[in-house]
């Protein structure tokens, strides 16, 4: 078998808060093949936004090593970190947040495209319409500032942004969490549909098991800083062995019970 | 913004009004008082309207009040708008440095700028004026001397917290350049805070040179409103008006910056608000 | 008591470094002065070239301007704060004579401003957006605009020239032989005018920052707990708003201090008050600039010493312990 598009080893990460250490990761380890989705999941406090963070390079790692598309992520810098991160691709939990406030849709968009080169300066505005109309949104959008769009919208715009220079692997940090259920339901749907047409790999960290069982293949469960569960999302859904699991399982009740998981 | 949201409270419009006569002294300053002020114009301690010619009437040496208190508006003005300029510009960049840098960058410069403010602003104007000499370059080095460590502080807070927000590390994550990322994503963000304590700045500058031009320590070739007010303190007794007259005018000045300073930061705010 | 004594340590040793560069920023602004230390020396006490070049090797000054500034700092270590031309004083022994005029007319502005200021600021933060508010609100916004040397010169036309109600000028009436407390009121006699002009700004700034934190109190969960719980309007104003409010207010008693030492420079001017500001301005018409340094590094002290007072006033007064008792 060939070489997983992101293999992670050995994570490891201490933090000091209130002049106590404690360690946020401690060996974590896990793999993700080309167009494979992945669910970290776990309460919140467990580790899986420290993760993220170092996966894009946000935060550094005190040990462990991180292989993305065959090269030591973690030992990249400068014009080559910015260079892999077209292929690396990450979408926020509060879009608001993540987006510059006077920002308009337009220029979130041309960003990417503008700095990785994906397409000529003439073509860009094409290229935004696209990536508008291929996340379900109008391409009048464009023109608005952050503020003038829906929660739902602007996650649509953060997909899109993400999409923006092919990606193989975005990274999707509570992405749906803040959501309404509709809409979460709508982004879920988005996402899946993007798996299968550009094959896509996707790293989803989520704490609620609801989201996690309509997109996930397989799940990572964390508590403390450790992965304490890994398997089939399935599997792990049906039959949790690790407490946490088990829990996080307990804690959604419609969840064993659903046809879907069940049949 | 629009001059209706700008113009909302009868609190901003006297503001804006005070200001338009400020300047229009300051533009009708050299026409309508195209002499020297500091030459004599008449009788000495002529009492105002007395006088249709010299309406404000005349100090101890016959100089006429109401063409010094035009003159005196191009000195507080440009004094005031210089200092906060050079203020804002220097305390900015330092706490921008300083936040961005992190460190013992960042360390350095906020002992430093604790140490301006240990110091009363004031003494170290009146100190500097005193060993340079006066003049009217030395006075606005002097006021922005103590008046740059509140931009500094603002704008080093800003920018500390914009760097852990979301969306610098989202502009990260999409492989912006830092450089581009601190002029496009942070700078940007972090300044309005800072403008917001602008007409403040003006305001105590104006009020400083006022107070350095009453202790005798003003640029000598020019007139101000502080220095006509020491003038008049000789004559205290039989002639007030003196006195009086330039720090009516001087409150008012401040009194303008302030009340069109807040108008601009309420309708900046309502703004955001209905968004 | 233990939490406030570590806070005190921890403050004292961050204030050194501050202090440092108080220091050497004055030894820079003494260098850039005309003169020298001899200079001001031997103008007042007086001797000819041949002293004049011994005492420069004597003191060091012919020396590179590292070891200037290291001999510097170890003078200032011995409390040796130079010497004053104009008075050919040592600059220590003159500065310690004016220091309690000044700290009486600050603690009085500072008393008035912070009282009044408060007082103000609750009424008008009572009732937001009501006539009251807006009245105080443009009224205190006027009154910062006022500089504080001409609100003197107008106090004193008015009750000193006019009305013959005040003294005109002096911190006590001169060689009136008064003792004990006909002296005290003598010379609060004398500080009313100087200590309204010097506070008067300032309760501008108090009232403003009350009536906002209370503005701010007014939308938060726990009022509006309150009100729906039908507690009286006045018992949340004192109860909840008023005492959430405070607190800042006390921060920013040690942080004007600096502020009000340079006012009082003015004010002291104005009304001939032997403090440290009134010295300033003398040192200033006396270009004696070892005098003008001494009374900076002074007030950088001083201003230090406050704030650390406060800092520890308001770590005691710890508003969680506060306010539990208060809700008990």
């Amino acid at each position: 078998m060939s070489a997983p598009l992101l293999g992670v080893e050995g994570l490891s990460k201490r933090f000091s808060r209130g002049g106590k250490n404690f360690a946020a990761l401690d060996g974590v380890g896990f793999s993700i093949a080309a167009g494979e989705t992945l669910a970290l999941v776990g309460p919140s406090g467990s580790g899986k936004s420290t993760v993220a963070r170092i996966l894009l390079r946000l935060v550094e790692a005190d040990a462990g090593s991180v292989h993305f598309q065959g090269q030591d992520l973690l030992a990249l810098r400068g014009p080559a970190l910015r260079a892999v991160r077209a292929k690396l691709q990450m979408v926020f939990q509060d879009p608001q947040a993540a987006f510059n406030p006077r920002a308009t849709v337009a220029r979130l968009l041309d960003d990417p495209l503008r700095i990785h080169g994906v397409v000529d300066r003439s073509e860009r505005p094409k290229a935004i319409a696209a990536l508008l109309a291929r996340v379900g949104l109008s391409a009048e959008l464009a023109g608005r500032a952050v503020h003038e769009i829906s929660g739902g919208q602007r996650q649509r715009v953060a997909i899109a942004r993400a999409l923006a220079t092919r990606p193989s692997l975005i990274v999707l940090d509570e992405a749906v969490s803040a959501l309404d259920v509709l809409v979460r339901a709508d982004i879920l749907r988005l996402l899946a549909e993007l798996q299968r047409e550009q094959g896509i790999a996707y790293l989803f960290i989520s704490h609620d098991l609801g989201a996690v069982r309509a997109i996930a293949h397989r799940i990572a469960i964390m508590d403390g800083g450790r992965i304490v569960e890994q398997g089939a999302a399935r599997a792990v859904i049906a039959a949790p062995v690790s407490a946490t699991g088990k829990a996080l399982v307990a804690a959604t009740p419609e969840l064993p019970v659903s046809k879907e998981t069940v049949s | 913004m629009s001059l209706r949201r700008l113009f909302r409270t009868p609190e901003a419009v006297a503001g804006f009004a005070i200001l338009g006569c400020l300047v229009l002294m300051v533009l009708l300053a050299p026409v309508l008082f195209p002499r020297d002020p500091l030459s004599i114009a008449g009788a000495p301690l002529l009492r105002p309207f007395q006088d249709w010619a010299l309406p404000l009437g005349t100090d101890r040496l016959g100089r006429d009040v109401l063409a010094g208190l035009f003159h005196g508006a191009r000195t507080s003005l440009a004094v005031g708008l210089a200092a906060a300029a050079a203020s804002i510009l220097v305390g900015s960049v330092i706490g921008t440095v300083a936040g961005f840098a992190g460190g013992l960058v960042d360390e350095a410069l906020m002992r430093i700028t604790d140490a301006f403010q240990t110091v009363p602003g004031f003494l170290l104007s009146l100190a500097l004026v005193s060993v340079v000499g006066p003049s009217l370059g030395v006075v606005v080095v002097a006021i922005s001397l103590s008046a740059w460590t509140g931009p500094a502080r603002i704008a080093r807070a800003e920018v500390l917290s914009i760097r852990e927000r979301d969306y610098v590390a989202s502009a990260r994550v999409i492989g912006m350049h830092p450089i581009e990322i601190a002029f496009r994503e942070i700078l940007p963000n972090a300044l309005p805070p800072v403008l917001a304590l602008s007409s403040v700045i003006v305001a105590a500058a104006i009020l400083t040179e006022a107070a350095l031009s009453f202790l005798g320590l003003g640029d000598p070739n020019r007139v101000t409103w502080g220095g006509m007010i020491a003038e008049g303190r000789a004559v205290l007794r039989s002639a007030p008006f003196l006195s009086i007259i330039p720090g009516i005018a001087l409150v008012l000045a401040v009194l303008g910056v302030y009340l069109a300073g807040e108008g601009i930061v309420e309708s900046a705010a309502t703004r955001r608000g209905n968004a | 008591m233990n939490r406030a004594w570590r806070l005190l340590k921890r403050r004292l040793v961050g204030s050194i470094p501050v202090l440092l560069i108080v220091v050497v920023g004055s030894f820079l602004l003494l260098e850039a002065a005309p003169g020298d230390a001899v200079d001001a020396y031997v103008a007042s006490v007086g001797g000819d070239a041949g002293m004049i070049e011994a005492l420069r090797q004597s003191w060091g000054l012919d020396a590179s301007p590292m070891t200037r500034l290291a001999a510097y700092l170890w003078a200032l270590l011995h409390l040796d704060l130079g010497h004053s031309v104009a008075l050919s004083r040592p600059v220590l022994s003159v500065v310690l004579e004016r220091l309690p005029n000044t700290l009486l007319l600050m603690g009085a502005a500072t008393a008035l401003s912070f009282f009044l200021g408060t007082a103000l600021g609750i009424v008008a933060g009572s009732r937001p957006g009501s006539l009251r508010d807006r009245l105080l609100s443009v009224g205190s916004l006027a009154l910062y605009a006022v500089p504080g040397f001409w609100l003197a010169l107008v106090l004193t036309i008015v009750f000193s020239v006019q009305l013959r109600w005040l003294p005109l000028a002096g911190m006590e009436t001169i060689a009136s032989g008064k003792t004990g407390f006909s002296r005290v009121l003598d010379i609060a006699r004398h500080l009313v005018l100087p200590v309204t002009s010097l506070g008067i700004i300032y309760l501008a700034l108090y009232l403003r920052m009350m009536r906002a934190g209370m503005a701010e109190v007014w939308r938060m969960d726990f009022t509006l707990a309150a009100r729906a719980r039908g507690i009286g309007r006045r018992r949340i104003v004192w109860r909840h708003v008023a005492r959430n409010a405070l607190l800042p207010l006390v921060t920013m008693l040690g942080l004007q201090s600096a502020a009000m030492l340079g006012g009082s420079v003015v004010i002291e001017s104005v009304f001939s008050i032997p403090g440290l500001g009134r010295l300033a301005q003398e040192a200033v018409g006396a270009r004696d600039t070892p005098l003008l340094i001494g009374i900076i590094l002074v007030s950088a002290v001083l201003v230090i010493v406050i704030n650390l007072l406060v800092d520890i006033a308001y770590a005691t007064l710890d508003p969680r312990v506060g306010a539990s008792e208060a809700n008990a």
